[in-house]
């Protein structure tokens, strides 16, 4: 599906940078329900910038949409700034863990070769259990997830993708910095 | 300063008198009592209104907000208060207007145990409010009210609430005076307007060879109605309002053609498919002013000019936009665009008129038959004439609504006081109230249908206790006007749940110590309306009128904007 057409559902990652204040993900989260959108994944960190929150959400819907749910969100009064960004405008990354009961996983298979063709580490071994980690892009969470599900995972959870932006501009950067302008402007 | 120690409570009172609050709307209750208990000592410089219910005294706050220009304040308690003043919260937001909203709250210790009158009233009020924040410490009492004054007022206008925790009412902060905010590093309220932005608007204008300016409630906002007449005038641009838009330029304009939407003038709507240019300013192109989007300005190119970038191709895609304050975009237009003649152009929306005025208007005032029942279109006009200079306009919503802005004239800005977007049965009365505490010198008018009257009719207690003097038209057919409409005309005459018994309006009134007086022949109306405005207090007219009676044109739902019926059995075009 190409990201030009305009109805075709394209998988959109959407950063919003923002003061952290109580209620913030309340206000994100109301704007998709209320346009329908399903948000696939979600995860909050501090950022580069003091005092900024970031978070990045990721969704399937048409370009249209969500120039408008972009907008929606800059509205609010707590948001700095929000982007909307497709795969290709960013790098991106997402970790999972699985939890997979170590009998057969010993019996049945080359442990190494597993871990290294998927360039996963393993973080705990007990005598039940191996829990492993990955990190990547979905599809390659989902390859190891695949090929381990023969051996019965017990518990499997992947993040919200976290992005940054290939792009030379720091936007909100320059934003706070017209801002901290206008501020010195009014009172000086 | 000196620094004095004084509770959260009394914090709130001296920071909204600060801000130059000298009227707030409320009712009192368990969670805000400690804020009730110093504004005892401080009425001399604060007064309060006591409604008889939440909802009034939101839509109260309202009427005061778009009269004066100042965000109206609200102060009720907790949990029902708080959900009771919800349905203004939505209005508010839909139609930009400026509120403080004061919501009491459980004590922190509570927060999220379901305490006696908790509610999430953050939770609720985020998707319908501009702003919304918890209190529960005093020391951000002051600084939280100053920020919530400078959101409501600044940029698209719009209520916050802010919801404070009984204990931070009061606990005791250092008092060391007031700071009022004009800046949040989070909020760009007013963008500078690029110079090439203009530029472009301002080419394309002088191209034009049929444009037209759609005026909205953001001209009235920013109190951009003069530099809209200049721009009209030395340009020769047709100018039409939305509803909110009403009296941004005078009834009386040569330059103005009427109102746009689903009941608005045949002019504007017809001319809409006609024009070349569109010059939307302060609007939002709401699915009542485009009907079907697909067919809407098929000829035009769209420049929108707001303050609200979230509204630019939101419902219909423009060709430029100008993102800032509209007084500021249409000054810095005035000089960029050149004196022009668009002689041919006017003459269309003249026709339009005549043809209107013969089809729908003539018998929508009474004219056609003198003998008939009396209009609503008629008793709206005969109102306004008798309401001496620059009368303020209240509807309710409904035909009374579309029917008395119709026929209302206006002569200065914010002369209509009226509930657009959400659509609110129950919003005239007690924003009627509001509006006249906000202008005691001029006529407020109030029209009313039988049922949206009963939606808030208690706060006719409010107008005895405070003799507000407001004049109440009630138009009485004993139905829900509006709906029987939609059934007469496109439900095959079942008329469900639209009959209504209602009560006898004049005794209600007299209880309440309102004057009032009923009318039901055309003979009787004139001096009515007379005895009416020359009472020196409330006034209650309960008109009676033709249940059959309908307003036209219309645009139906989901058809093209020049789809428009001028009766049951015409649509217009203009060979008609």
């Amino acid at each position: 599906m190409s990201q030009n057409d305009t109805t075709q559902p394209t998988l959109f990652t959407v950063a919003v940078f923002a003061e952290n204040h109580v209620g913030l993900m309340n206000q994100l989260s109301i704007i998709f329900t209320r346009r329908c959108v399903n948000i696939e994944s979600i995860s909050a960190s501090c950022c580069s910038i003091p005092n900024v929150h970031k978070i990045t959400l990721s969704c399937y819907s048409d370009r249209q949409t969500m120039e408008k749910i972009i907008k929606q969100i800059e509205k609010r009064i707590d948001v700095l700034r929000a982007f909307l960004y497709t795969d290709d405008e960013i790098v991106y990354q997402e970790v999972a863990l699985y939890k997979v009961p170590i009998a057969r996983l010993i019996d049945e298979t080359d442990l190494e070769d597993i871990i290294r063709r998927h360039g996963a580490r393993i973080l705990e071994i007990n005598r039940h259990n191996v829990i492993i980690e990955k990190t990547g892009h979905n599809d390659e969470t989902e390859a190891l997830f695949n090929e381990l599900r023969r051996y019965d995972i017990r518990q499997f959870v992947r993040s919200g993708r976290v992005a940054i932006t290939k792009s030379p501009a720091e936007l909100v950067d320059r934003f706070i910095s017209e801002q901290e302008e206008r501020r010195l402007r009014i009172e000086p | 300063m000196q620094q004095e120690e004084i509770t959260g409570a009394e914090a709130l009172i001296r920071s909204l008198i600060a801000e130059g609050v000298d009227r707030v709307f409320g009712y009192p209750g368990g969670a805000i009592i400690p804020v009730y208990d110093k504004l005892y000592d401080y009425t001399d410089s604060l007064t309060h209104v006591l409604v008889r219910h939440e909802q009034g005294a939101i839509h109260a706050a309202q009427g005061y907000a778009r009269v004066s220009g100042r965000p109206g304040v609200v102060i009720v308690t907790s949990g029902p208060a708080a959900t009771n003043v919800m349905t203004g919260l939505s209005d508010a937001t839909m139609d930009s207007t400026p509120l403080v909203v004061i919501t009491g709250q459980v004590n922190e210790s509570l927060l999220g145990s379901d305490a006696f009158q908790e509610t999430d009233v953050v939770g609720i009020t985020q998707p319908i409010t501009k702003w919304a924040y918890q209190i529960r410490r005093a020391e951000d009492i002051p600084g939280a009210v100053a920020r919530a004054f400078y959101i409501a007022g600044s940029g698209r206008p719009g209520p916050v609430v802010l919801d404070i925790a009984k204990n931070a009412q009061n606990e005791l902060l250092q008092w060391a005076g007031y700071k009022r905010c004009n800046f949040i590093r989070s909020y760009l309220p007013s963008p500078e307007i690029p110079e090439a932005d203009l530029r472009r608007v301002a080419d394309m204008i002088n191209a034009a060879e049929r444009p037209m300016i759609i005026s909205g409630h953001g001209v009235m906002i920013a109190q951009a109605e003069e530099a809209l007449a200049q721009l009209a005038e030395k340009a020769d641009i047709p100018v039409a309002s939305t509803l909110l838009g009403l009296s941004t330029m005078p009834t009386a304009h040569p330059l103005f053609k009427g109102m746009v939407g689903m009941h608005g003038n045949v002019g504007p709507n017809w001319n809409t498919n006609r024009a070349d240019l569109i010059v939307a300013i302060g609007m939002r192109f709401d699915d009542r002013v485009t009907g079907e989007v697909e067919h809407y300005a098929k000829n035009a190119r769209i420049v929108h000019i707001d303050i609200d970038a979230s509204e630019f191709d939101k419902n219909v895609p423009t060709s430029a936009t100008i993102h800032g304050d509209a007084r500021k975009a249409l000054e810095g237009l005035l000089p960029m665009v050149i004196p022009a003649k668009h002689t041919e152009w006017l003459a269309t929306f003249d026709a339009a008129h005549r043809t209107e005025y013969d089809t729908v208007m003539r018998d929508a005032l009474g004219d056609d038959d003198p003998e008939g029942p009396l209009r609503m279109g008629e008793v709206a006009r005969k109102v306004s004439i008798a309401a001496g200079s620059d009368p303020v306009l209240v509807t309710d919503v409904g035909q009374n609504q579309m029917l008395s802005a119709r026929y209302f004239n206006y002569s200065a800005p914010r002369s209509i006081i009226t509930s657009g977007g959400l659509g609110t049965m129950g919003f005239g009365l007690p924003a009627a109230i509001g509006a006249k505490m906000a202008a005691p010198q001029r006529q407020v008018c109030v029209f009313c249908g039988d049922g949206g009257f009963q939606m808030t009719m208690q706060e006719l207690g409010t107008i005895m206790q405070y003799g507000t003097a407001v004049k109440i038209i009630v138009l009485n057919n004993d139905y829900l006007g509006n709906v029987r409409q939609w059934q007469a005309m496109f439900y095959n005459n079942r008329f469900s749940q639209t009959p209504m018994v209602n009560p006898n309006f004049i005794e209600i009134a007299r209880a309440y110590g309102i004057e009032a007086e009923n009318v039901a022949h055309r003979r009787e109306l004139d001096a009515a309306i007379r005895r009416m405005m020359d009472w020196p207090g409330a006034y209650l007219l309960n008109v009676r009128v033709d249940e059959r009676d309908m307003v036209f044109p219309m645009t139906p739902n989901g058809k093209p904007v020049d789809y428009i019926i001028l009766d049951r059995n015409t649509t217009y075009s203009p060979e008609a």
